[in-house]
């Protein structure tokens, strides 16, 4: 009985603890793993007691998931079509933001991407090619459109092999699993995966620009958190590390 | 029509990678079985835990494990390269690999309970009648461990059919080769094409419910005809 009050008790703190400070839960596509966590640390930083989790995901799942009501607040895809989609939708308590561009390479953890080109991957050395699903990851579809635009997706069609989103592209990379893969630039310049393997820049002209863009979900609308950490986004240290990890900034494209 | 041509084949790949599992896992469990069913060794506990482990452990850890152990730095990954078969992850054998790990309790668990409920006594019996170990087990045991081997043989298929973790972390989502039903309606809902995912996940809703439907009917039948003989 003891035991019971006493767990009881327990439960009760925790609640009335975290009753004060305000949470959100933020679901960012899969390629921005290492730069949202930078963003993360800086913003908690600034607002201690607050909490700010944030889940990674394939940007397809999110948009899905949302509508289903899931609990996220804000919600940054690889792709702004899902965001606008949610818009449309009403599911959105802001405008849509475009926050980057993103850029795809090839990548290797056995050869040297850097003396590669896409036509290497006729060689039949490789046997097996990660890129992520084309079907849903917005990555996997600009992996399609640049292959099929120097005209190798058929020719290397047996090779392929699909992650769920582009981290899993590049786990299955990086054990070796594949030889080479086509992944986000912004996952080869992390330091984790920089030490492993090296990349070539996939052509801006081979594929449609990656544009990426978030919003306040409708159940972030009250939250003064959400709204705080949407302007956090345009901050100079945000810009920063969105640099740092190879994601264009939308804004400097346009020449603000 | 009502199904993509790549659905049918996404079905049609899952029913064969559930047959051959249910054919290793009938030459491989049976054994296995007999040996806990029979044993007094003091290893029989830690080994029977060791086959149970898929029931508790997550699937990604498995998966997890299995992609490193059959990449190219793994030990199966070593073996398989030395016997120039090449690497399993993203092929059939390594999702056949996968799977009868992966549904190994479901066959022996239920072949472990036949074959305890038969006991040693008609064994013994027909050893004193002159049949040697062997044939003892083939003519005495297995006829008797029948709906055992029914039970097991239906649930592995089943589990195997339903498998989707596993197979997420080491398929690579190859067309007929690693695209199972499963992960095909995960792809069709991700791809928000939500009418073929109804289509499919319904097919999957009526076949799971047939196949429990069919256990619980077979079943009693077929331990009164165990109890019978």
């Amino acid at each position: 009985m003891g035991l019971f009050k006493l767990l009881f008790a327990t439960c009760f703190l925790l609640m009335a603890t975290t009753a004060h400070a305000e949470r959100i839960t933020v679901a960012a596509a899969a390629d921005l793993k290492f730069a949202m966590d930078e963003i993360v640390t800086g913003f908690n930083k600034i607002h201690s007691g607050d909490e700010v989790q944030v889940v990674y995901g394939s940007s397809g799942k999110f948009h899905t998931q949302i509508q289903q009501g899931a609990p996220y607040d804000l919600f940054f895809s690889a792709d702004i079509g899902f965001p606008r989609e949610l818009a449309k939708q009403g599911q959105s308590a802001s405008e849509v933001k475009p926050y980057a561009v993103g850029r795809i390479v090839l990548w290797s953890a056995v050869v040297d991407a850097t003396k590669m080109t896409l036509y290497d991957l006729t060689n039949p050395k490789i046997t097996k090619i990660a890129i992520a699903n084309p079907k849903h990851a917005p990555y996997g579809k600009r992996a399609e459109e640049a292959l099929k635009a120097v005209g190798l997706w058929e020719k290397i069609q047996s090779k392929l092999v699909f992650g769920e989103n582009i981290a899993q592209t590049a786990q299955y990379i990086q054990s070796g699993n594949t030889q080479v893969g086509i992944i986000a630039l912004s996952l080869a310049l992390n330091p984790e995966l920089a030490k492993k393997g090296r990349y070539y820049l996939i052509p801006e002209n081979l594929h449609n620009p990656l544009e990426q863009g978030y919003i306040i979900t409708k159940r972030g609308a009250n939250k003064p958190l959400a709204k705080k950490f949407a302007e956090y986004m345009d901050s100079k240290q945000v810009r920063g590390i969105m640099m740092k990890y190879g994601f264009a900034l939308p804004a400097e494209k346009v020449g603000k | 029509m009502f199904l993509t041509d790549s659905d049918i084949q996404a079905i049609w790949l899952t029913i064969r990678l559930a047959m051959v599992v249910t054919f290793v896992l009938l030459i491989v469990g049976t054994p296995i079985a007999w040996w806990l069913a029979h044993s007094k060794s003091r290893l029989k506990g830690p080994f029977g835990a060791v086959i149970a482990l898929p029931l508790v452990l997550p699937p990604s850890v498995l998966g997890f494990y299995l992609l490193l152990a059959m990449g190219p730095n793994g030990p199966v990954g070593h073996l398989t390269r030395a016997l120039g078969i090449g690497a399993l992850p993203f092929t059939f054998w390594g999702l056949v690999l996968a799977s009868v790990f992966y549904s190994l309790p479901f066959m022996v668990q239920p072949l472990q309970n036949a074959f305890e409920a038969i006991g040693d006594r008609p064994l013994e019996v027909a050893t004193t009648l002159g049949a040697s170990r062997l044939d003892a087990f083939f003519t005495v045991a297995l006829p008797l461990a029948r709906p055992g081997f029914l039970t097991a043989s239906i649930m592995t298929f089943a589990h195997t059919v339903g498998e989707f973790g596993v197979v997420l972390m080491i398929g690579g989502n190859v067309p007929g080769v690693t695209r199972v039903a499963s992960v095909q309606i995960y792809d069709h809902v991700e791809a928000l094409e939500y009418a073929q995912a109804h289509r499919m996940a319904a097919i999957m809703l009526i076949f799971s419910f047939l196949v429990l439907l069919a256990l619980n009917v077979l079943r009693p039948d077929a331990f009164k005809m165990a109890r019978r003989d």
